[in-house]
């Protein structure tokens, strides 16, 4: 498959050696200025959302309006089916408004699964995910960030970005196998 | 490490040492290699020896389903007026055990216990198995397995709709709910995992595979502050959720007005069972494959101590409910409630049954107060198999022996289980441990991602307070001279 030679600057990729490296590290880039940077970790670190400037994560309200779906299509699924379409006088429980109670179980199930799938699902979509390829699975020592490698990325994208200046920052910072990533056009 | 608890400090007081949850101070990518090596390297001889049998043993309760189904229900042992017994038995004992993975994933999770993560994993995926399990037995109690679509609020062609009133209904929505979120918490949790072992492949079939359910996770904080959002809220759901899930089993019995079913303390008592019973077979798959595979410093006897201390806090629950069960059926003076305990725990046909579940559940975990039994790997073995048998006698006993003694003394008939009762139930064993086996093989056993973030140098301050020894940080754990120098 022929492929051009044209590539677009992704960003710099710098490698720390530890998590507090990389939290210090963060605080600086993140009091320099720049919005368009990652920090790539093996596990989640403590904190590191305020060492970045990273705000609380929205996904609780979409949970929350997915498990009210939920509650209200369980209540209205019990609702139709035993008062109206198909009412049947069963364990003496009248067949209106009053039997509400006994769909509690029904209304809870639901409103938990809706909820979930919305954590989940919602999730990924804050994440992005799946996106399958992506300029730093190019970079050479990024595959090292699901074993031991801390990894913090600027991208070119940053109205802060500067080819040189950048990298000389990273390298202030304390950066390692500082990479220049490039995205394939 | 006893040596550093003692150690001179300066500064404010040392808070007592806690016990490392990985031992051996070990790296980030000895974790990785460990546990990404279970998946890579060819299986021991005795993955084999395991999974052959199991294999079969899954053929032979397909067999027995097959029959089932071209012959008819009555080829279990059932018949009125017992008309449950070792198939809603086995439900609620496969669906129980299930509870324990959730338990450890979600309620020991928000409860902030970092020891879970070495083994909130395989607790999972034992969840699902088992709900796995326990899902195939009521599907085919229902007698004609091909309409048991109908359990499924979807209009049909009788226009007839589902009775939403009804216990057994709750507990299809439970059921399904629980199965289904805890394969979307699993899978969520998998998710930095497969893309670790998507990352150690070198190409191939695997890295496709690895790589597709790995999403493209690239592991920037941007997508762990969601990630650890939507695993907060799914512990959080799941939690409601497992408690729920039990109590809706237990209202299949307590709604009805059996004597010896018709109590209120059915929801906890059967929540109680369950995580009791649930951690017995943590144990029982735990204990093995740690030594097989070589996991001693990830899951310690740390570990093995905790959930043998809730293997006796729970057990004794049990044993609170099974005591206060005969005391109401006192208290209450009625008679019929009265007659069902003296048949169950005196004069029926079945009284060696329960007291095989009094020993088993109540008197065997008792010796779990000695130190020396939890740090025993025998011990627990044995007392874990005692309570995995207890918990199936326990709802024997509820179940059959209940229904074997109904209210009309001239349609009372012993229950007598037949070669397919048998076999269908030993060969849910087998489903059980070959899915186990095949996760085994396929998939991290231990949660990478999890255990990394809880060693102590994966504080972000771990090396400002180095000297300071607060429990959490544990000084000891990188020394002086392999602490890494500073970046700047």
């Amino acid at each position: 498959m022929p492929k051009t030679t044209l590539k677009r600057v992704h960003g710099y990729l710098a490698e720390f050696s530890g998590a507090g490296d990389i939290y210090h590290a963060a605080e600086k880039v993140r009091d320099a200025g720049f919005q368009r940077w990652d920090v790539h970790t093996p596990f989640p670190i403590h904190g590191l959302n305020e060492a970045m400037g990273v705000k609380r994560s929205i996904l609780p309200w979409f949970v929350f309006f997915g498990g009210a779906t939920g509650t209200i299509t369980a209540f209205l699924l019990c609702y139709i089916t035993q008062c109206i379409i198909y009412p049947t006088v069963v364990q003496a429980k009248p067949t209106n408004i009053f039997t509400t109670p006994a769909f509690f179980p029904i209304m809870f199930e639901l409103t938990i699964l809706l909820s979930a799938f919305t954590a989940l699902f919602g999730s990924f979509a804050l994440m992005g995910l799946p996106r399958f390829n992506h300029p730093l699975f190019a970079a050479k020592t990024f595959k090292k960030f699901s074993d031991d490698g801390f990894f913090l990325c600027i991208e070119a994208r940053d109205p802060k970005f500067h080819q040189a200046e950048t990298k000389a920052f990273l390298e202030g910072l304390g950066g390692r196998n500082i990479e220049l990533v490039e995205d394939e056009l | 490490m006893a040596t550093t608890a003692t150690a001179p400090v300066s500064g404010p007081p040392r808070i007592l040492e806690r016990e490392p949850l990985v031992l051996n101070k070990h790296s980030y990518s000895w974790i990785t290699n460990r546990v990404c090596g279970i998946v890579e390297n060819r299986q021991p001889m005795i993955w084999w020896i395991l999974f052959v049998p199991s294999v079969a043993l899954f053929l032979v309760m397909a067999a027995c389903f097959v029959y089932l189904v071209s012959t008819g229900v009555g080829v279990w042992g059932q018949k009125q007026p017992t008309s449950w017994a070792w198939d809603i038995t086995n439900f609620v004992f496969w669906i129980g055990i299930g509870h324990a993975g959730t338990l450890i994933s979600a309620v020991l999770f928000l409860t902030r216990q970092k020891w879970r993560t070495s083994i909130n994993r395989a607790s999972e995926a034992m969840t699902l198995f088992a709900v796995m399990c326990a899902g195939l037995f009521p599907a085919f109690h229902v007698g004609r397995v091909w309409m048991v679509w109908f359990l499924a609020p979807v209009p049909n062609a009788n226009a007839i709709w589902q009775n939403f009133k009804s216990p057994l209904l709750w507990d299809v929505f439970a059921v399904s709910t629980y199965f289904t979120v805890s394969v979307l918490f699993w899978y969520l949790g998998l998710l930095p995992d497969l893309a670790t072992l998507r990352d150690r492949c070198k190409s191939g079939i695997k890295k496709a595979l690895y790589g597709i359910f790995a999403l493209g996770w690239r592991g920037g904080n941007r997508q762990w502050n969601h990630y650890e959002m939507a695993y907060l809220l799914l512990a959080a759901l799941s939690t409601p959720l497992v408690l729920s899930v039990h109590s809706v089993v237990s209202f299949d019995f307590a709604t009805s007005i059996v004597p010896g079913w018709h109590t209120t303390i059915f929801p906890p008592y059967f929540v109680a069972g369950a995580i009791f019973g649930g951690f017995a077979m943590v144990l029982t798959l735990m204990i093995p494959a740690r030594s097989i595979y070589g996991l001693q410093d990830l899951i310690t006897m740390k570990h093995i101590d905790n959930m043998a201390k809730i293997i006796l806090l729970t057990g004794t629950i049990v044993g609170y409910a099974y005591c206060m069960e005969l005391f109401m059926a006192y208290f209450s003076a009625n008679p019929y409630e009265g007659q069902a305990f003296q048949l169950r725990a005196l004069h029926g046909p079945s009284v060696w049954y329960y007291y095989a579940m009094f020993f088993c559940n109540v008197i065997a975990p008792q010796i779990f107060w000695f130190k020396k039994a939890r740090n025993s790997l025998v011990w627990v073995m044995i007392v874990s198999m005692f309570v995995n048998a207890g918990m199936w006698y326990e709802r024997y006993v509820i179940i059959v022996t209940t229904l074997e003694r109904h209210f009309m003394p001239g349609s009372w008939r012993v229950f007598d289980a037949t070669w397919v009762d048998n076999w269908t139930f030993i060969g849910t064993f087998g489903f059980f441990l070959m899915n186990f086996l095949l996760f085994i093989r396929f998939l991290p056993v231990i949660a990478i991602a999890e255990v990394k973030g809880v060693l102590p140098q994966s504080n972000p301050h771990f090396d400002e307070h180095a000297e300071r020894g607060t429990h959490e940080l544990q000084p000891d754990m990188m020394g002086a001279d392999s602490k890494p120098a500073a970046a700047h």
